[in-house]
């Protein structure tokens, strides 16, 4: 492996690690904004509080990992991205501030009023972050950002492909969060809601399922780069992603919700992957390839050091955190 | 400036520069504050915890769950206006990132590092409380604290990297060769620059969280709990306050070498002189300053250590890559004021109580003390306002210019808007969930359940944290 798919791989790796527990803590708003009412949702919004409350601002990182990197390791094609695609980052960066903050000002809000607009505000900016990045990535995919930047500000993102990936993007985050929350909801002994949520995740989840395929007909079309990469080299991760997420659906039909869980994250792992796998060996599809993208090799290296040092520090405290949440002693009020 | 003047500005510059800068300083300025309650809070809710936990103090270990919760909020907020700032580095300055990204690129890493590291055990320690034992409890805190030092270095490594860029060579045909990302990380500037910012970190939440304790013992409320939430802040804040002019003032010493325009602008002075006048306010009209205070021989001496060296003037610069100069003056000697009369006050609180008063008995200084922490902070933004437009029209110093960075995208002014009303809204936000969150701990609420309803009929609470 050459120094420069090496850091494609570790950027990469950030990208498929958001996309599943940054998509957890962005799908909560897909079931805070369902709960309904104040007396009827209160109990999903609690646990949905309790669920992310450790875990989001550490997941949230990822994000600027993968920026970081991105622009570190393959300047000029972060450049070219971020003047392209102009317009859906800055939503998507608009809903990442409104949800930050409107999370925590509900949490500790004095009335009810205030938690209901502040709860709004969270729900609300949950669904359009990670539509908007699915949309940039499927500008990516589809070969619609110029190795130069200043690609049309409005058509890059406004496409099939780019539709697609957004709508793909939200439904994968509102699964993954269902079937988180209805794990913590059987766990914590709240049957009731249990059950609320477990209809709800599967229908998010089928539904789902079926854009990820139903996806790749206008693909063919619109991304037939893409689309070869995903029939051809990624099409054992796309059938893994399948079989991993109709396997959650069954898991969570017959009420085995720990397990499930994991079964819905490899299938959007996967999904991700195939992502990456497809459009490879380009980093902006049918424009630059990775290797022509890197940066100077001693930045490359450093960057190596830099991601060895987060292997080796962050990844022990942040099991050490998530360990803690998902044990027993911290379930026990 | 004659119209014509104006005329070949606007027509040369990109129409995103104006609104860009702001944007950026918007959102910077906003953020910087945060940070500062990242990096310094985690070492003063330690002492409080410290206490509480080894000396069996009910009051501090009060103060020290209290200070979690807000700094719950401030780090949430925090966070989302450091993602923000991410994404501008992009979104704003593609000729900046596009260009010398893999040169400027590392300590980003590096502060993404410490920043994942800190929000990890901000985490564990917040929802630790009554959940671990207690010492382990407490050592959460010392990861915190060292994520802020090595946090502070980083993001400080790139903008020390932007006024003494190193660690690369550009050809003859203008493209970035032989770069170093440690040699630009580790550049000239990046220790004395760091001192300065993480010491002032501590100033600013120092005095603005002793002042919170101030305004409730102009209040009458004089129990243990504010002298106790007051003290253990003010400590710092007088550390802090101390220490800060004469790391300041090394590092002022630098800028006469490494960038005279701006000691210029600094200084209001239009020619070089020798010795130098320190010039008070004033303004500079026409390439001439009026109504300023001049002090003889002084201005040699604080920026060049020296009764007779020369300050450099801003007719030794070429035209065209002159600062803003008015800006840069009033703000750097705003930031002087302020800090020397932080320090000043500090010294006479700590003198009258060696003298046995205590000056906490006197509302005049009480109403000083809530004013510090704004002036703290106004003080830091001053600060920041200028060394970044002391080093305009440079983005990089001598390297790249700021309006060939900017991005080319028609809609700048309409995203200043948005991210203008969007900051305010934060601001209201997080004011009046933290004043909330005060009136209900003064009523005696201890864990602030969230409101979402009235309880359901399987009886879900907040889990009691």
């Amino acid at each position: 492996m050459t120094l420069e798919i090496a850091v494609a791989a570790a950027l990469f790796a950030g990208v498929v690690v958001y996309s599943v527990f940054g998509g957890a803590d962005f799908g909560s708003g897909f079931f805070d904004a369902t709960a309904g009412g104040a007396r009827r949702g209160a109990e999903v919004r609690t646990l949905i509080d309790h669920s992310i409350g450790p875990v989001w601002e550490a997941n949230h990182v990822w994000l600027i990992y993968v920026l970081v990197t991105w622009w570190t390791a393959f300047p000029g094609t972060f450049a070219a991205a971020m003047s392209t695609l102009w317009l859906p980052l800055m939503l998507a960066l608009l809903g990442i501030v409104l949800r930050g903050a409107s999370f925590a000002f509900r949490k500790y809000s004095a009335t009810l009023g205030q938690a209901r607009l502040f709860g709004i505000v969270f729900a609300g900016s949950s669904l359009i972050t990670p539509f908007f990045l699915g949309c940039v990535a499927g500008a990516i995919a589809s070969g619609r950002v110029p190795a130069d930047g200043g690609g049309d500000l409005v058509s890059s993102w406004v496409n099939p492909t780019s539709l697609f990936g957004g709508l793909i993007a939200g439904g994968s985050c509102a699964y993954l969060a269902g079937s988180f929350l209805v794990a913590d909801a059987a766990r914590s002994g709240h049957r009731g809601l249990a059950e609320m949520l477990r209809v709800r995740t599967l229908g998010v989840g089928a539904l789902t399922g079926a854009l990820v395929f139903a996806a790749l007909v206008p693909i063919k079309e619109d991304a037939p780069t893409l689309f070869d990469g995903l029939t051809g080299r990624a099409l054992p991760l796309m059938v893994l992603s399948a079989l991993a997420g109709a396997s959650a659906l069954v898991l969570i039909w017959t009420r085995r919700y720990s397990v499930a869980r994991f079964a819905v994250a490899a299938a959007v792992a996967t999904v991700t992957l195939g992502w990456g796998a497809g459009q490879y060996p380009w980093l902006l599809v049918d424009e630059v390839t990775i290797v022509d993208a890197a940066g100077a090799d001693a930045t490359l290296q450093a960057l190596l050091v830099a991601v060895g040092l987060a292997v080796a520090i962050v990844l022990p405290a942040l099991s050490y955190l998530l360990f803690l949440t998902q044990s027993e002693r911290w379930l026990r009020h | 400036m004659t119209l014509e003047a104006l005329q070949v500005l606007v027509s040369d510059t990109p129409s995103g520069l104006l609104p860009a800068r702001n944007q950026m300083a918007l959102s910077l300025g906003w953020h910087i504050i945060l940070a500062c309650f990242g990096v310094a809070f985690p070492s003063m809710i330690f002492i409080v915890h410290w206490r509480g936990v080894f000396r069996g103090d009910a009051v501090a270990l009060e103060l020290a769950k209290r200070w979690s919760k807000v700094s719950a909020v401030l780090f949430a907020i925090g966070a989302v206006s450091g993602t923000v700032l991410s994404f501008e580095m992009g979104l704003l300055w593609p000729g900046l990132m596009g260009k010398y990204g893999d040169v400027l690129g590392l300590p980003f890493a590096f502060e993404g590092l410490a920043f994942f590291v800190e929000a990890i055990f901000l985490g564990i320690y917040l929802y630790g409380w009554g959940r671990m034992p207690p010492r382990i409890h407490l050592l959460m805190l010392v990861p915190m604290a060292c994520a802020g030092v090595i946090g502070t270095f980083c993001v400080i490594a790139v903008n020390a990297w932007m006024n003494n860029p190193t660690g690369f060579r550009l050809t003859a045909a203008g493209e970035v060769v032989d770069v170093d990302p440690w040699k630009a990380m580790f550049n000239d500037g990046v220790w004395l620059m760091f001192a300065h910012m993480w010491v002032g970190a501590f100033v600013v939440v120092g005095f603005t969280v002793a002042g919170v304790y101030a305004a409730g013992m102009l209040r009458g409320r004089r129990d243990r709990h504010h002298r106790l939430g007051f003290v253990v802040p003010f400590v710092f804040a007088t550390v802090a306050a101390l220490a800060q002019p004469l790391v300041g003032h090394v590092l002022g010493l630098r800028v006469a070498e490494s960038q005279p325009a701006k000691l210029a602008a600094f200084e209001l002075a239009e020619t070089t002189e020798q010795p130098a006048p320190l010039r008070l306010g004033g303004i500079m009209i026409d390439g001439e300053v009026r109504y300023s205070i001049d002090i003889p021989k002084i201005g040699s001496l604080i920026a060049r250590n020296s009764f007779d060296r020369p300050v450099p003037g801003l007719d030794e610069v070429p035209e065209d890559e002159r600062p803003p100069v008015n800006i840069t003056h009033w703000a750097f000697q705003s930031m002087v004021g302020i800090g020397s009369l932080l320090a000043l006050s500090v010294l006479l609180f700590w003198f009258v109580r060696w003298r046995g008063r205590d000056l906490l008995e006197s509302r005049w200084f009480l109403r000083y003390a809530v004013a510090a922490g704004p002036l703290a902070m106004i003080a830091l933004e001053a600060g920041w306002i200028a060394t970044e437009v002391g080093r305009q029209p440079w983005v990089v110093w001598q390297v790249l210019r700021t309006e060939d960075a900017v991005t080319e995208n028609p809609w700048i002014w309409w995203s200043l808007a948005g991210t203008a009303v969007v900051y305010l809204g934060m601001t209201v936000g997080a004011y009046v969930v933290l004043r909330s969150m005060a009136r209900r701990w003064r009523a005696g609420e201890l864990d602030l359940p969230s409101p979402y309803g009235p309880e359901s009929a399987e009886g879900v609470q907040e889990p009691s944290r």
